[in-house]
Order: structure tokens, then sequence, then C-alpha cells
């Protein structure tokens, strides 16, 4: 547990001595702010919600987690480092727990600083705060499950600019198998069970009921086997490239 | 201390590491030697858990790393391959790091890095950032943590590759120095090395063990040892050759022993014929035999030997 605790600390300060957490947390509310107020047309909908907010998140989170989950594992292939930190005394699986929930972490941390957001909504209207809290818990799922799906492609190669175009390439299924304009297109020649079994892998289908305020188990569960099955893989991942 | 049984590493097709058997003792200093591609870092990334092997088992301090990894590593200090440390984290940092990931925390904590930036002089670089180093500084940065928890097996792969030669013998002076209450192994292609801080040196070539034995005795395995070499004035191939088999080397000449274990009769025998012959000495010295000539012999494929 103390180890987790040790590498997970490490990997955030590491954020923060860098440019790239400064650089990805001005970018990040940069496009939120953008999304949200003029492209979710924020204004027009005359609205007390953050619907405009949330909406655009799986989106978003498409190019942003990745290029925050590329170097996880890409950039100690590359430099050696894993061999250093595979040899202390420390299991796998709680490097890869560690490195994870550092940058969960900081994804989290990207999120808490879009609270103007919140006071806006609260001081234009009168919003369900409720649904707003749901609509968090799902966003931070959200980026939570495209992390460890991008911790996986980190493992996979030594190379940042590949983990993060299979990131992004993976994470773009995990959206479009629910994304209506798709599963339109499936219903004209799948059975409607197919398009639903299908649909049901999406992130977005998950996600959408988190912003309408309900926190369902089976959503909860969804997202928790996702970056479950994401960190097994890494696990495996790793566990292949040692063995040569 | 470590326990070696028979290690294969196959990559594929190949053996990289084919059949290796050894055993560190506390107060041993193993050198590891070998060409590029022998199977040496290999080797050690199988030692310190890195890698699973094939087939074999290694023990450390009686945990069997595959089936207790955890406490192996425990007793293990490694220096991978280019001293690999994080670059965007000081000095100070990585080794508070490396301290807490070895369960050290608090005071112990604090301790065992002043230790460690003392034994290793890194005291004036102790703020900077990993990636402002020199190679040098990287290297005993990472030197520093491999010794961090004062560990009973030290695992080195080229500690002193990239140094230059003040700092190699440093870093030599050091594994003698760390060797007298530890058990350690490092892998180096340098020969002199082997002299300067070995108790004990293992070649590896194409994955296999070619020899293993002292310095001493790795040297003895040369054609040259116990050769006699004579310059005199006034003395001939001919006389001489009657001792041994002489080499002409132009101004003096080398007679090898006929026999290697009556090298020590050799050299009096000379010193027999120069009296009654007469000669006048100029010089007159026992090989010692060379490492690297040994090394060449048993290294290279056989058409390339001499």
């Amino acid at each position: 547990m103390r180890a987790i605790f040790t590498i997970a600390k490490r990997e955030l300060v590491g954020y923060f001595t860098s440019p790239v957490a400064y650089v990805f947390l001005v970018m990040f509310l940069l496009l939120t702010g953008f999304f949200t107020f003029t492209a979710g047309n924020f204004f027009e909908r005359g609205e007390a919600s953050l619907a405009a907010f949330f909406g655009w998140h799986p989106w978003l989170y498409l190019v942003l987690v990745p290029a925050v989950g590329m170097r996880v594992w890409a950039e100690e292939r590359r430099s050696g480092t894993m061999e250093l930190l595979l040899t202390m005394p420390v299991a796998t699986w709680q490097a890869i727990l560690a490195k994870f929930l550092a940058s969960w972490i900081f994804l989290g941390l990207a999120l808490v600083l879009t609270f103007p957001a919140i006071i806006t909504v609260n001081l234009l209207g009168d919003p369900d705060n409720g649904i707003i809290a749901a609509g968090y818990v799902g966003s931070f799922l959200l980026a939570g499950a495209y992390l460890a799906v991008s911790c996986m492609t980190s493992a996979m190669t030594r190379n940042q600019v590949v983990a993060f175009i299979l990131s992004v390439v993976v994470c773009l299924f995990l959206v479009l198998a629910g994304f209506n304009p798709v599963t339109d297109l499936m219903v004209r020649w799948a059975s409607p069970a197919v398009v639903d079994t299908v649909a049901a892998f999406s992130v977005v289908t998950h996600y959408d009921a988190f912003q309408r305020g309900v926190i369902d188990g089976r959503d909860l569960l969804f997202f928790l086997s996702v970056i479950g099955f994401a960190l097994f893989a890494t696990g495996v991942i790793i566990r292949g490239h040692r063995s040569g | 201390m470590i326990r070696i049984e028979n290690l294969v590493k196959s990559f594929g097709a190949k053996r990289a590491v084919d059949g290796v058997s050894f055993n560190v003792e506390r107060g041993e200093v193993l050198g590891f030697l070998g060409p590029n591609g022998a199977g040496k870092s290999t080797t050690m990334r199988m030692i310190t858990g890195f890698m699973p092997p094939t087939a074999g088992k290694v023990t450390v301090g009686g945990h069997d790393v595959a089936e207790s990894p955890l406490e192996a590593k425990r007793l293990m200090g490694y220096l991978p391959e280019n001293a690999a440390a994080y670059p965007d984290m000081t000095v100070r940092g990585f080794l508070e790091f490396a301290a807490e990931l070895r369960g050290l925390h608090g005071a112990k904590r604090k301790q065992a890095v002043h230790r460690v930036v003392e034994l290793c002089f890194l005291e004036s670089v102790l703020r900077q950032s990993i990636d402002t180093l020199s190679k040098g500084y990287k290297h005993r940065t990472c030197l520093a943590q491999a010794l961090i928890h004062d560990p009973d097996v030290l695992i080195m792969d080229e500690p002193t590759d990239g140094l230059d030669p003040n700092q190699k013998h440093e870093v030599r002076n050091l594994i003698r120095g760390l060797g007298k209450k530890k058990a350690i192994v490092f892998s180096t292609h340098i020969l002199e090395e082997v002299d300067a801080a070995c108790t004990r040196a293992i070649i590896i070539d194409r994955g296999k063990i070619v020899a293993n034995g002292t310095p001493e005795a790795l040297r003895n395995m040369s054609d040259l040892a116990g050769a006699v070499t004579l310059s005199a004035h006034g003395a001939t191939a001919e006389k001489l050759s009657e001792l041994g088999k002489v080499e002409d080397l132009g101004g003096a000449f080398r007679v090898y022993p006929r026999d290697k274990s009556k090298a020590s009769e050799l050299a009096q025998a000379i010193v027999d014929l120069v009296a009654r012959e007469g000669w006048k000495v100029e010089g007159m010295y026992s090989e010692r035999g060379e490492l690297d000539e040994v090394f060449r012999r048993i290294t290279l494929p056989d058409t390339v030997k001499k």
C-alpha cells in the first residue's frame, strides 16, 4: 500500500515538474470553456444545467486523455526506468495501479478546476445540483476508462506517438459503438439485439445516464470493469514484454 | 548468497543464456565478462527478477526469485544498464523515492540518503535535476540508488561504462570496498577492471560460461603465462631453445616453458645458462599472462584464433 502511495506521489509530482501538467490544464480549461459557451450554445439553451458542458466530454477526452496516458509506460520503457521500477520490491500490479491512480487524480484535478461552470449556472439560474454532481461523477469515470485504455496502449510501445494514436482509436471505438449516427447505421443491417449489445460496450450509453442524474450500479460497474480490464491487460502486456 | 542453477533464456529460437550455473558468496566480487551480446545483461535481468527465466532457478539469500520475488528483491540493489533514472527528478528526490520504495521512511530515509550521497560524492548536485547531470554523475546517482538500503547483494550492469578514467578508478575502489561485506556481481568488458576489483571472474560467450576462476587462474590460461623474456648481450636463440620454445622479439628472446606447471624452474634454468655462457643481462622478467589474450582466445570463433 505504501509502495502504491510512493509511486503515485512520484508520478503526480512528475506532472508538475514538467510542462505537461500546465499545458494540459490550460488546454483542457480553454477547450471546455470554448465547447460549453460557444460550440455548446450555453446561453441560447436558456436552461440552468451543465448539459452543454458535459455533452462534449466524450469527444474532448478522446484527444486529451490519451495525451496524458501515452507517457505512463512508454516513457518508462524508453528511458529504461521500467527495469529500475520493476526490480524494486514492488509487485507489478502495484506499479500499474499506482501510475494509473496518479494520472486519474491529475485528471480529477483538471475536472475540479472547471468549478467556475458550476458557479456560473448557479448564479444565472436554479440548476439541479444533484444532476451536476452525478455529471461530474460520470465524467470522472469516463476519464478513468479512457486513461486505463491509454495506459494499456502505452505499455505496448516505447513510442509515445504510437501509444497516443492507438489509444485514440480504441477510445473512438468505445465512443462510436453507442453514438447515435453509428447505431442508426447499424440498425439497417443488424438485428436490434446485436445493435444493443454493441451499444452496451459504448461509454456514451453509460455516460448519458449520469448526465440525466442517474447513478446506476450497472453504469458504475461498466466503467470500473473497463478500467479493471484495461489495467489487467496492461499487466499482461508488461509481463509479455519482460519475458522477451 | 546468489545461487544460479542451469539458467536458460530463449528469445524465440535464439538461446541468449544457455545453461548458466554459478554461486556467489558474501565477500566475493564476481566480474562477469563477455563480448557484447553474450548474455551478460540478460543473466543479470533474470537474477534481479526483471525477466523470468525460460528454465532454471535463481535464489538470492535463500529466496527463489521466481516464487518469492519481493523477498529476493529486498536483498538486492541493482544498477541497470545505462544507469536509468527519472530525468525530471532531482538527485535528492530520486534517492528519496528509491529509499521509500525500499521501505525507508522518515529519519531512516534521511540517514540512508545522506549515507549514499557521501559514498558516491553527490553532495554538489543534490538539487539538480537528473537530466542536467553529466554522465558520470548520472551513473553515480543510479549507483547510489542501488546502495540506498545497504543491500547484501549488489548487481551492476557495466558500472563503469561511459565514465572517465578517474571516475572509473573511484567506482572500482568503491566496488572493492563494498565487496568485503556483500556479494557483488558486475558485468564489464573492460579486462583491467577484473584485476582492479574482482575476486573471481566468469567469462560468458554465446550464453555459456567458458571460464570461471580467480583473475590469477584465468591469466594462467594464457599461452604467455610462465614465459620468461630475456634481453642479454651475447644471447642466442639456439642456446635458449634447449630450455623451451623461443620467440625472437628483436633484441630480446621470449622463452616458453615446455611444461606450464614447472614454469618457475624455467627462470632458474635461464639464470644458470646466462652464468655458464657469460652473457651480459640487460633485462629479464617472467610474464604473468594477459587476460585479454585469454579472453580473445576463448570468445573468438576457431577461425580467428591465431
